[in-house]
């Protein structure tokens, strides 16, 4: 008769052996490996990849294309992070304060993130078409000139970054409407016992209380797989497809400047290295961040 | 009953707000019933309303073949996410042993890693295993999740540990305690875990480009960029394809709206 707490680390052992292969073999071995790819110069046949140290680091210094795809992409996430949280909050807010139809205004601002980015954006790409689309058809109605949105370099960027916002904003109204729900009654009904106006009791209760959810909701804005700016891909690839990054690389993000080095150019070595900085760059951003927004919340 | 004047702009001013956000899905559905003739009419509802781009979709493109991969990826990953993922979930809230922390942090560490990091050496290692180009090549990644652990293990940790002990006493092995007490009990949790895993398959788009290589083995979203790249100024075909990949997503929403919603909140909190 085994001993129970031996039947049970035995059952345990058995039932972790396939997921902790898989997890060592499909995710942290890669991970080792695209360190190792970013040292080398990468061929098809593993003979043929020769070692080269620290070049493709010091090759990104002096890489022009890639410095702009990093200064779009920091721009992509100052223009659209402080937006979709702002228009997240707000139109929480606007939700809690009413009564009826929430969960129907809910589930409309919410439907976008559930529909496949790549649909999204070509349905958008031609709403925003220069001549035909829809958007310049109601500017001209509305009396302003047509717009040539993804077909000019300086309207290219913040035209990709509104698709995004309105793509996962209901993600955002979601996570902030949760937080405002978890903030007990009390706390107004104290504050209008004090006396407190609107602002004042939004400044003093729901912000502070709603700490928690406002960094999760920037961290997943700025750094989340599919819906942090700093790894747009495919809405920047589909908004224009016949000239990703384009016109002139304004729109160029740096994730899709590592598809086009790896897999149009096959230039995986160099690729597997801007990955590699992009990596500790999301770790080092959402620590910064959860340590300068994270507070101490004391009731 | 009477009406105060701020909720009345509340209102009006959050039905202002939702034609944004519906208005390029129906105005998908409406290009898609128009002919060709009709796309750049200024009018939107299309006069004579067909069906012919669906039908020219499913019968001259390979539209029904990449929904097939788009489905059959999609329902092996669900099934493979919902059994490991609670497997592992159980064993880390129920099950002691030596090392757990280990596990943890390990499992834990896999979540901070970006997907572009790992396309590369994903796309080395199935060219060297042959499994560029094939079902098992697209999915592989995407059988296990950290994301989907840590739900399950939250869940599981819950229930009561005399539940389990009760069903010791009566014989039950390890697994069956797993499989016939503790998993039945976290049905809700499954759902939302099936769901949100199915909605994250159906919209993959970055990986799926990298490795299926042939037209046959395009995923929904894969195929439909690259149909519609080719066809260019056929709005119809487009936003016909479109609504193909949107409208099962928006089913899915419609039916299991409750769970979805659970889902992302949770795992926002986490």
């Amino acid at each position: 008769m085994v001993r129970l707490s031996t039947r049970k680390a035995l059952s345990a052992y058995i039932f972790l052996a396939l997921p902790l292969f898989f997890f060592l073999f499909f995710r942290i071995m890669p991970t080792l490996q695209a360190f190792q790819m970013s040292l080398h110069e990468w061929h098809v046949q593993p003979e043929l990849r020769t070692f080269l140290g620290l070049e493709n680091y010091e090759r990104m210094l002096s890489d022009q294309r890639l410095h702009q795809a990093v200064k779009n992409t920091f721009l992509y996430a100052l223009l659209g992070v402080p937006a979709q949280l702002a228009l997240g909050l707000a139109f929480a807010l606007l939700l809690h304060s009413v009564r009826r139809g929430r969960g129907f205004f809910r589930a409309v601002f919410f439907a976008p993130y559930v529909a496949p980015a790549v649909a999204v954006s070509w349905v958008w790409s031609l709403l925003l078409s220069p001549h035909l689309g829809l958007v310049n058809q109601v500017l001209y109605f509305l009396g302003f000139d047509p717009q040539p949105f993804l077909n000019s370099p300086s309207q290219a960027l913040p035209t990709v970054t509104a698709v995004v916002v309105w793509q996962f904003l209901g993600f955002h109204i979601l996570l902030f409407l949760a937080g405002l729900e978890s903030i007990p009654r009390m706390y107004y009904e104290a504050a209008q016992i004090d006396g407190a106006g609107p602002w004042q009791t939004f400044r003093h209760i729901t912000l502070p209380l709603l700490n928690p959810t406002i960094v999760v909701s920037l961290i997943m804005a700025t750094a989340a797989p599919s819906i942090g700016f700093l790894q747009l891909f495919t809405h920047v690839v589909n908004l224009k497809f016949n000239d990703p990054g384009g016109p002139l690389g304004s729109t160029l993000t740096v994730v899709l400047y590592v598809y086009q080095r790896a897999f149009q150019a096959y230039d995986m070595g160099y690729a597997a290295a801007i990955t590699v900085v992009l990596f500790v760059a999301l770790l080092v951003i959402s620590v910064v961040q959860m340590r300068l927004v994270s507070r101490e919340v004391e009731y | 009953m009477r009406v105060r004047p701020a909720a009345v702009l509340k209102y009006a001013f959050l039905v202002l707000a939702v034609v944004p956000m519906l208005f390029p899905f129906i105005w998908m559905v409406l290009t898609s019933l128009k002919p060709f003739g009709e796309v750049f009419s200024l009018d939107l509802l299309p006069s004579r309303p067909t069906l012919d781009n669906y039908v020219a979709l499913f019968s001259r493109t390979m539209f029904p073949r990449w929904f097939f991969n788009s489905l059959l990826v999609g329902g092996l990953t669900v099934a493979s996410v919902l059994f490991f993922d609670s497997l592992v979930g159980y064993t880390l809230a129920k099950l002691p042993f030596p090392g757990k922390n280990v596990v943890f942090v390990l499992i834990l560490s896999t979540m901070f890693v970006p997907t572009e990091m790992l396309v590369l050496p994903w796309y080395q290692m199935s060219a060297d295993y042959g499994w560029l180009d094939t079902y098992w090549g697209i999915l592989f990644p995407g059988i296990m999740t950290a994301f989907g652990v840590f739900l399950m293990r939250q869940a599981f940790s819950t229930l009561p540990d005399e539940l389990l002990d009760a069903g010791r006493i009566d014989g039950l092995s390890e697994f069956g305690l797993y499989w016939r007490i503790a998993l039945p009990l976290v049905k809700p949790s499954l759902a939302a875990l099936a769901i949100l895993t199915f909605i994250g398959n159906w919209n993959a788009y970055l990986w799926p480009l990298i490795v299926a290589e042939s037209r046959q083995m395009y995923t929904l979203p894969v195929g439909l960029s690259l149909f519609s790249g080719e066809v260019g100024a056929q709005w119809n075909m487009i936003t016909a394809g479109s609504a193909v990949a949107v409208i099962p997503m928006m089913i899915v929403f419609a039916i299991f709206q409750r769970q979805i919603i659970e889902g992302v909140v949770r795992s926002g909190l986490k």
